[in-house]
């Protein structure tokens, strides 16, 4: 389950994500949350993305069907099975959302409105996607929440967020998620609130859904453990834009870029590209992430690197093949002096 | 639900009781003898005595507040000073005038006043907001008599649309009464608006931006729904809480804006009472008054209950 597969049609991939670049006009100035982003997504993926808080993780992916906030401008392409969603006229990108392309926000205890029941909620979605009556939006949001490993659903659904736990919260954000069998996923941060056994048992809500449905996943997480265990193929975000890409067991395997490596360093051993460990979270690097105010023409790790040269300053590394005879959908490095895939 | 209606209706109950005994004892705090205000200055010394038997004024006090709660829940609240009608009387004709005015005044307030207010945040910082904006402004700082004689000057005297004072009952003539009525309720109801325009709007501009509306949109939810199910469901709590601060200035409003469009009134009664020192109409003007605010507040902590789960389900001593 590597690479990126094309879509059912065979013309290119499922999602298309071509130099996306997202501003943000605020009091200060402008921020600069991405800053160019290529990202390309077989049907049937599963993607991790990582990177440090702030990297522009969870901007890139509420740019994908258009839920950033008012004050943010977006430049590049999104294109899902050819289509180009950045222009597209609200009504179709409305068909699109919830349906093609459904969201787990990172916050779950804030992502649910306080005034609704949690199986109005759900079946909101079903009535809206699926054309499902009342009674059947019903029956199907007990299956739903049951799916996700919610006990006593059809009490559940009654229930309101506040009498939810996170966990809890969090499942049914999944659920409404998952309910219309999108293409596309996008979960940001989807276990955090969870403990263990929970969290494996959504990761095989995820891997069901894409061994059924096909469908393809974008998975945000600061939690390589979960990465090793589910993903096919990791991007590392820094600074806003993707400094590493690589089919998981080969980036566990062989890390090009110093951050990576950095992130992986205090990693137990346990955790390779086949095992899952303790739950280790990112290791600290030290020094400061770059302000994203500024955009200098120079490698943004650079200060922070113990690999910087002078030549790091100089310019700014493109994302490349990091060997030239890896395979088309292989390994990609933003580094002037990667590593040289000696290990860890 | 029930329970937290019952415990609020429980602490009502205890207002009522405080604000019965204030009132009972206000009018005996009065400088000089009740009975020779209750009867008037130009009184006979027998007439005073009457007044004092008849109203049980040689009784210890706690005998008469008992005295006067029942006579008061059986509708039994004295005579007028000036007409000597009985005070119940005067009450039953003139409190529904004055809320068909309040009423007529509410439903224009809410309606333009929650519309601006959802579609001043929908267009925030546009052309829309700005305008809406300032006409709140200026509704909020405008006092009733200047906006009421305004109108009567452009509507009735300048352009003679409508008439400029006067009060036909509804029974009589429908159509006349509310084309009297139309006037002085805009008046009545322009501050009204202007504060729940302004409470509605920013109430709506954070709930457009909760992560829960991010979800709705999430969901390929239409705007409208976006907008009239997930945030303002959760802005109405405002409108209630705006609905019960504003219902004060609502009768204050009303007593000016009876005065100037001539309206027999509540308002007008009030005036009238406390310009002819008439005590027993005083007395029940106090009473009703708090009574309806009791009410409107218990109505309003009810209203707030149905409309937050948490309240409702919550449980806690305070919600
Ligand atoms: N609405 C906004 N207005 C202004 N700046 C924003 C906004 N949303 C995000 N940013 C900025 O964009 C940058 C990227 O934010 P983003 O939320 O994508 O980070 P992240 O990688 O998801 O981090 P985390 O791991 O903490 O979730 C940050 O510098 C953040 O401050
Ligand atoms: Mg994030």
């Amino acid at each position: 389950m590597t690479g990126a597969r094309t879509a059912p049609n065979g013309d290119g991939p499922l999602l298309d994500i071509t130099g996306l670049a997202v501003d943000f006009d605020t009091e200060d100035g402008v921020v600069h949350a991405v800053k160019g982003v290529d990202l390309s997504l077989g049907a049937g993926e599963i993607l991790a993305l990582c990177g440090e808080s702030g990297c522009g993780k969870s901007v890139t992916a509420m740019s994908i069907p258009g839920l950033l906030p008012r004050g943010a401008r977006i430049s590049g392409s999104v294109k899902l099975e050819g289509r180009e969603l950045t222009t597209l006229p609200a009504r179709a990108l409305r068909d699109v959302r919830g349906k093609e392309i459904s969201m787990v926000f990172q916050e779950p205890m804030t992502s649910l409105n306080p005034s609704f029941t949690v199986g109005y909620q759900l079946g909101e979605v079903l009535r809206r996607h699926e054309g499902m009556s009342r009674g059947q939006a019903r029956a199907r949001s007990v299956e739903l929440l049951d799916l996700v490993g919610i006990p006593a659903p059809d009490r559940r659904i009654k229930e309101y967020p506040h009498q939810l736990s996170g966990g809890m919260r969090q499942r049914v954000m999944i659920a409404i998620a998952v309910a219309c069998s999108p293409k596309v996923l996008i979960a940001d941060e989807p276990t955090t609130a969870l403990d263990v056994t929970i969290q494996a048992g959504v990761l095989d809500v995820f891997r069901d859904l894409r061994d059924r449905l096909g469908t393809a996943i974008i998975l945000i997480t600061h939690d390589l453990s979960v990465v090793a265990d589910i993903a096919d193929r990791a991007i590392v975000m820094y600074a806003g834009r993707a400094v590493e890409q690589a089919p998981v067991t080969e980036l566990f395997a062989r890390p090009r870029h110093p951050y990576t490596m950095g992130l992986m360093k205090a990693l137990p051993a346990a955790v390779t590209a086949a095992g899952v460990g303790e739950r280790p979270r990112l290791a600290e690097i030290p020094g400061m992430v770059p302000t994203p105010m500024t955009d200098p023409d120079e490698c943004a790790f650079q200060p922070r690197c113990p690999r910087a040269e002078p030549d790091c300053t100089a310019s700014r590394p493109i994302l490349e093949k990091a060997v030239s005879e890896s395979p088309a959908d292989g390994h990609t490095v933003a580094c002037f002096h990667p590593l040289e895939g000696e290990g860890r | 639900m029930i329970w937290f209606i019952l415990r609020r209706a429980g602490a009502a109950s205890i207002v009522l009781f405080l604000a019965s005994v204030m009132i009972f004892l206000g009018i005996r705090a009065l400088p000089g003898d009740p009975a020779v205000a209750m009867a008037g200055e130009e009184a006979t010394p027998e007439a005073v005595a009457a007044i004092r038997a008849q109203y049980g004024l040689d009784q210890p006090l706690p005998v008469q507040y008992a005295d006067y709660v029942t006579q008061t829940l059986t509708g039994n609240l004295g005579r007028s000073t000036q007409d000597k009608l009985p005070v119940a009387d005067i009450l039953a004709q003139r409190l529904p005038v004055t809320l068909e005015l309040a009423a007529i005044a509410i439903v224009i307030a809410v309606t333009i006043g929650l519309l601006a207010g959802i579609v001043a945040a929908v267009q925030s910082g546009r052309f829309f907001d700005y305008v809406a904006n300032a006409i709140g402004l200026v509704g909020l700082s405008v006092p009733h008599f200047w906006l009421g004689l305004l109108a009567i000057l452009l509507f009735s005297v300048t352009l003679r649309w409508l008439p400029a004072s006067g009060y036909v009952p509804f029974s009589e003539d429908p159509a006349g009464n509310l084309q009297r009525m139309l006037l002085p309720a805009v008046v009545l109801g322009t501050g009204f608006a202007a504060a729940l325009m302004r409470q509605t709007r920013s109430a709506m501009l954070g709930a457009l931006t909760a992560d829960y509306v991010r979800t709705a949109r999430s969901k390929g939810l239409s705007e409208r729904k976006v907008v009239a199910v997930h945030a303002l469901r959760n802005s109405l709590t405002t409108v209630v809480t705006v609905l019960g601060l504003q219902l004060g200035v609502l009768i204050s409003g009303a007593v000016v804006t009876e005065q100037i469009f001539v309206i027999p009134g509540f308002g007008k009664l009030t005036v009238d009472a406390v310009l002819t020192r008439n005590y027993p109409v005083i007395q029940a003007v106090v009473l009703v008054v708090v009574v309806g605010y009791v009410l409107i507040n218990l109505l309003v902590d009810i209203a707030y209950a149905a409309l937050n789960p948490r309240i409702r389900f919550g449980g806690g001593a305070d919600g």
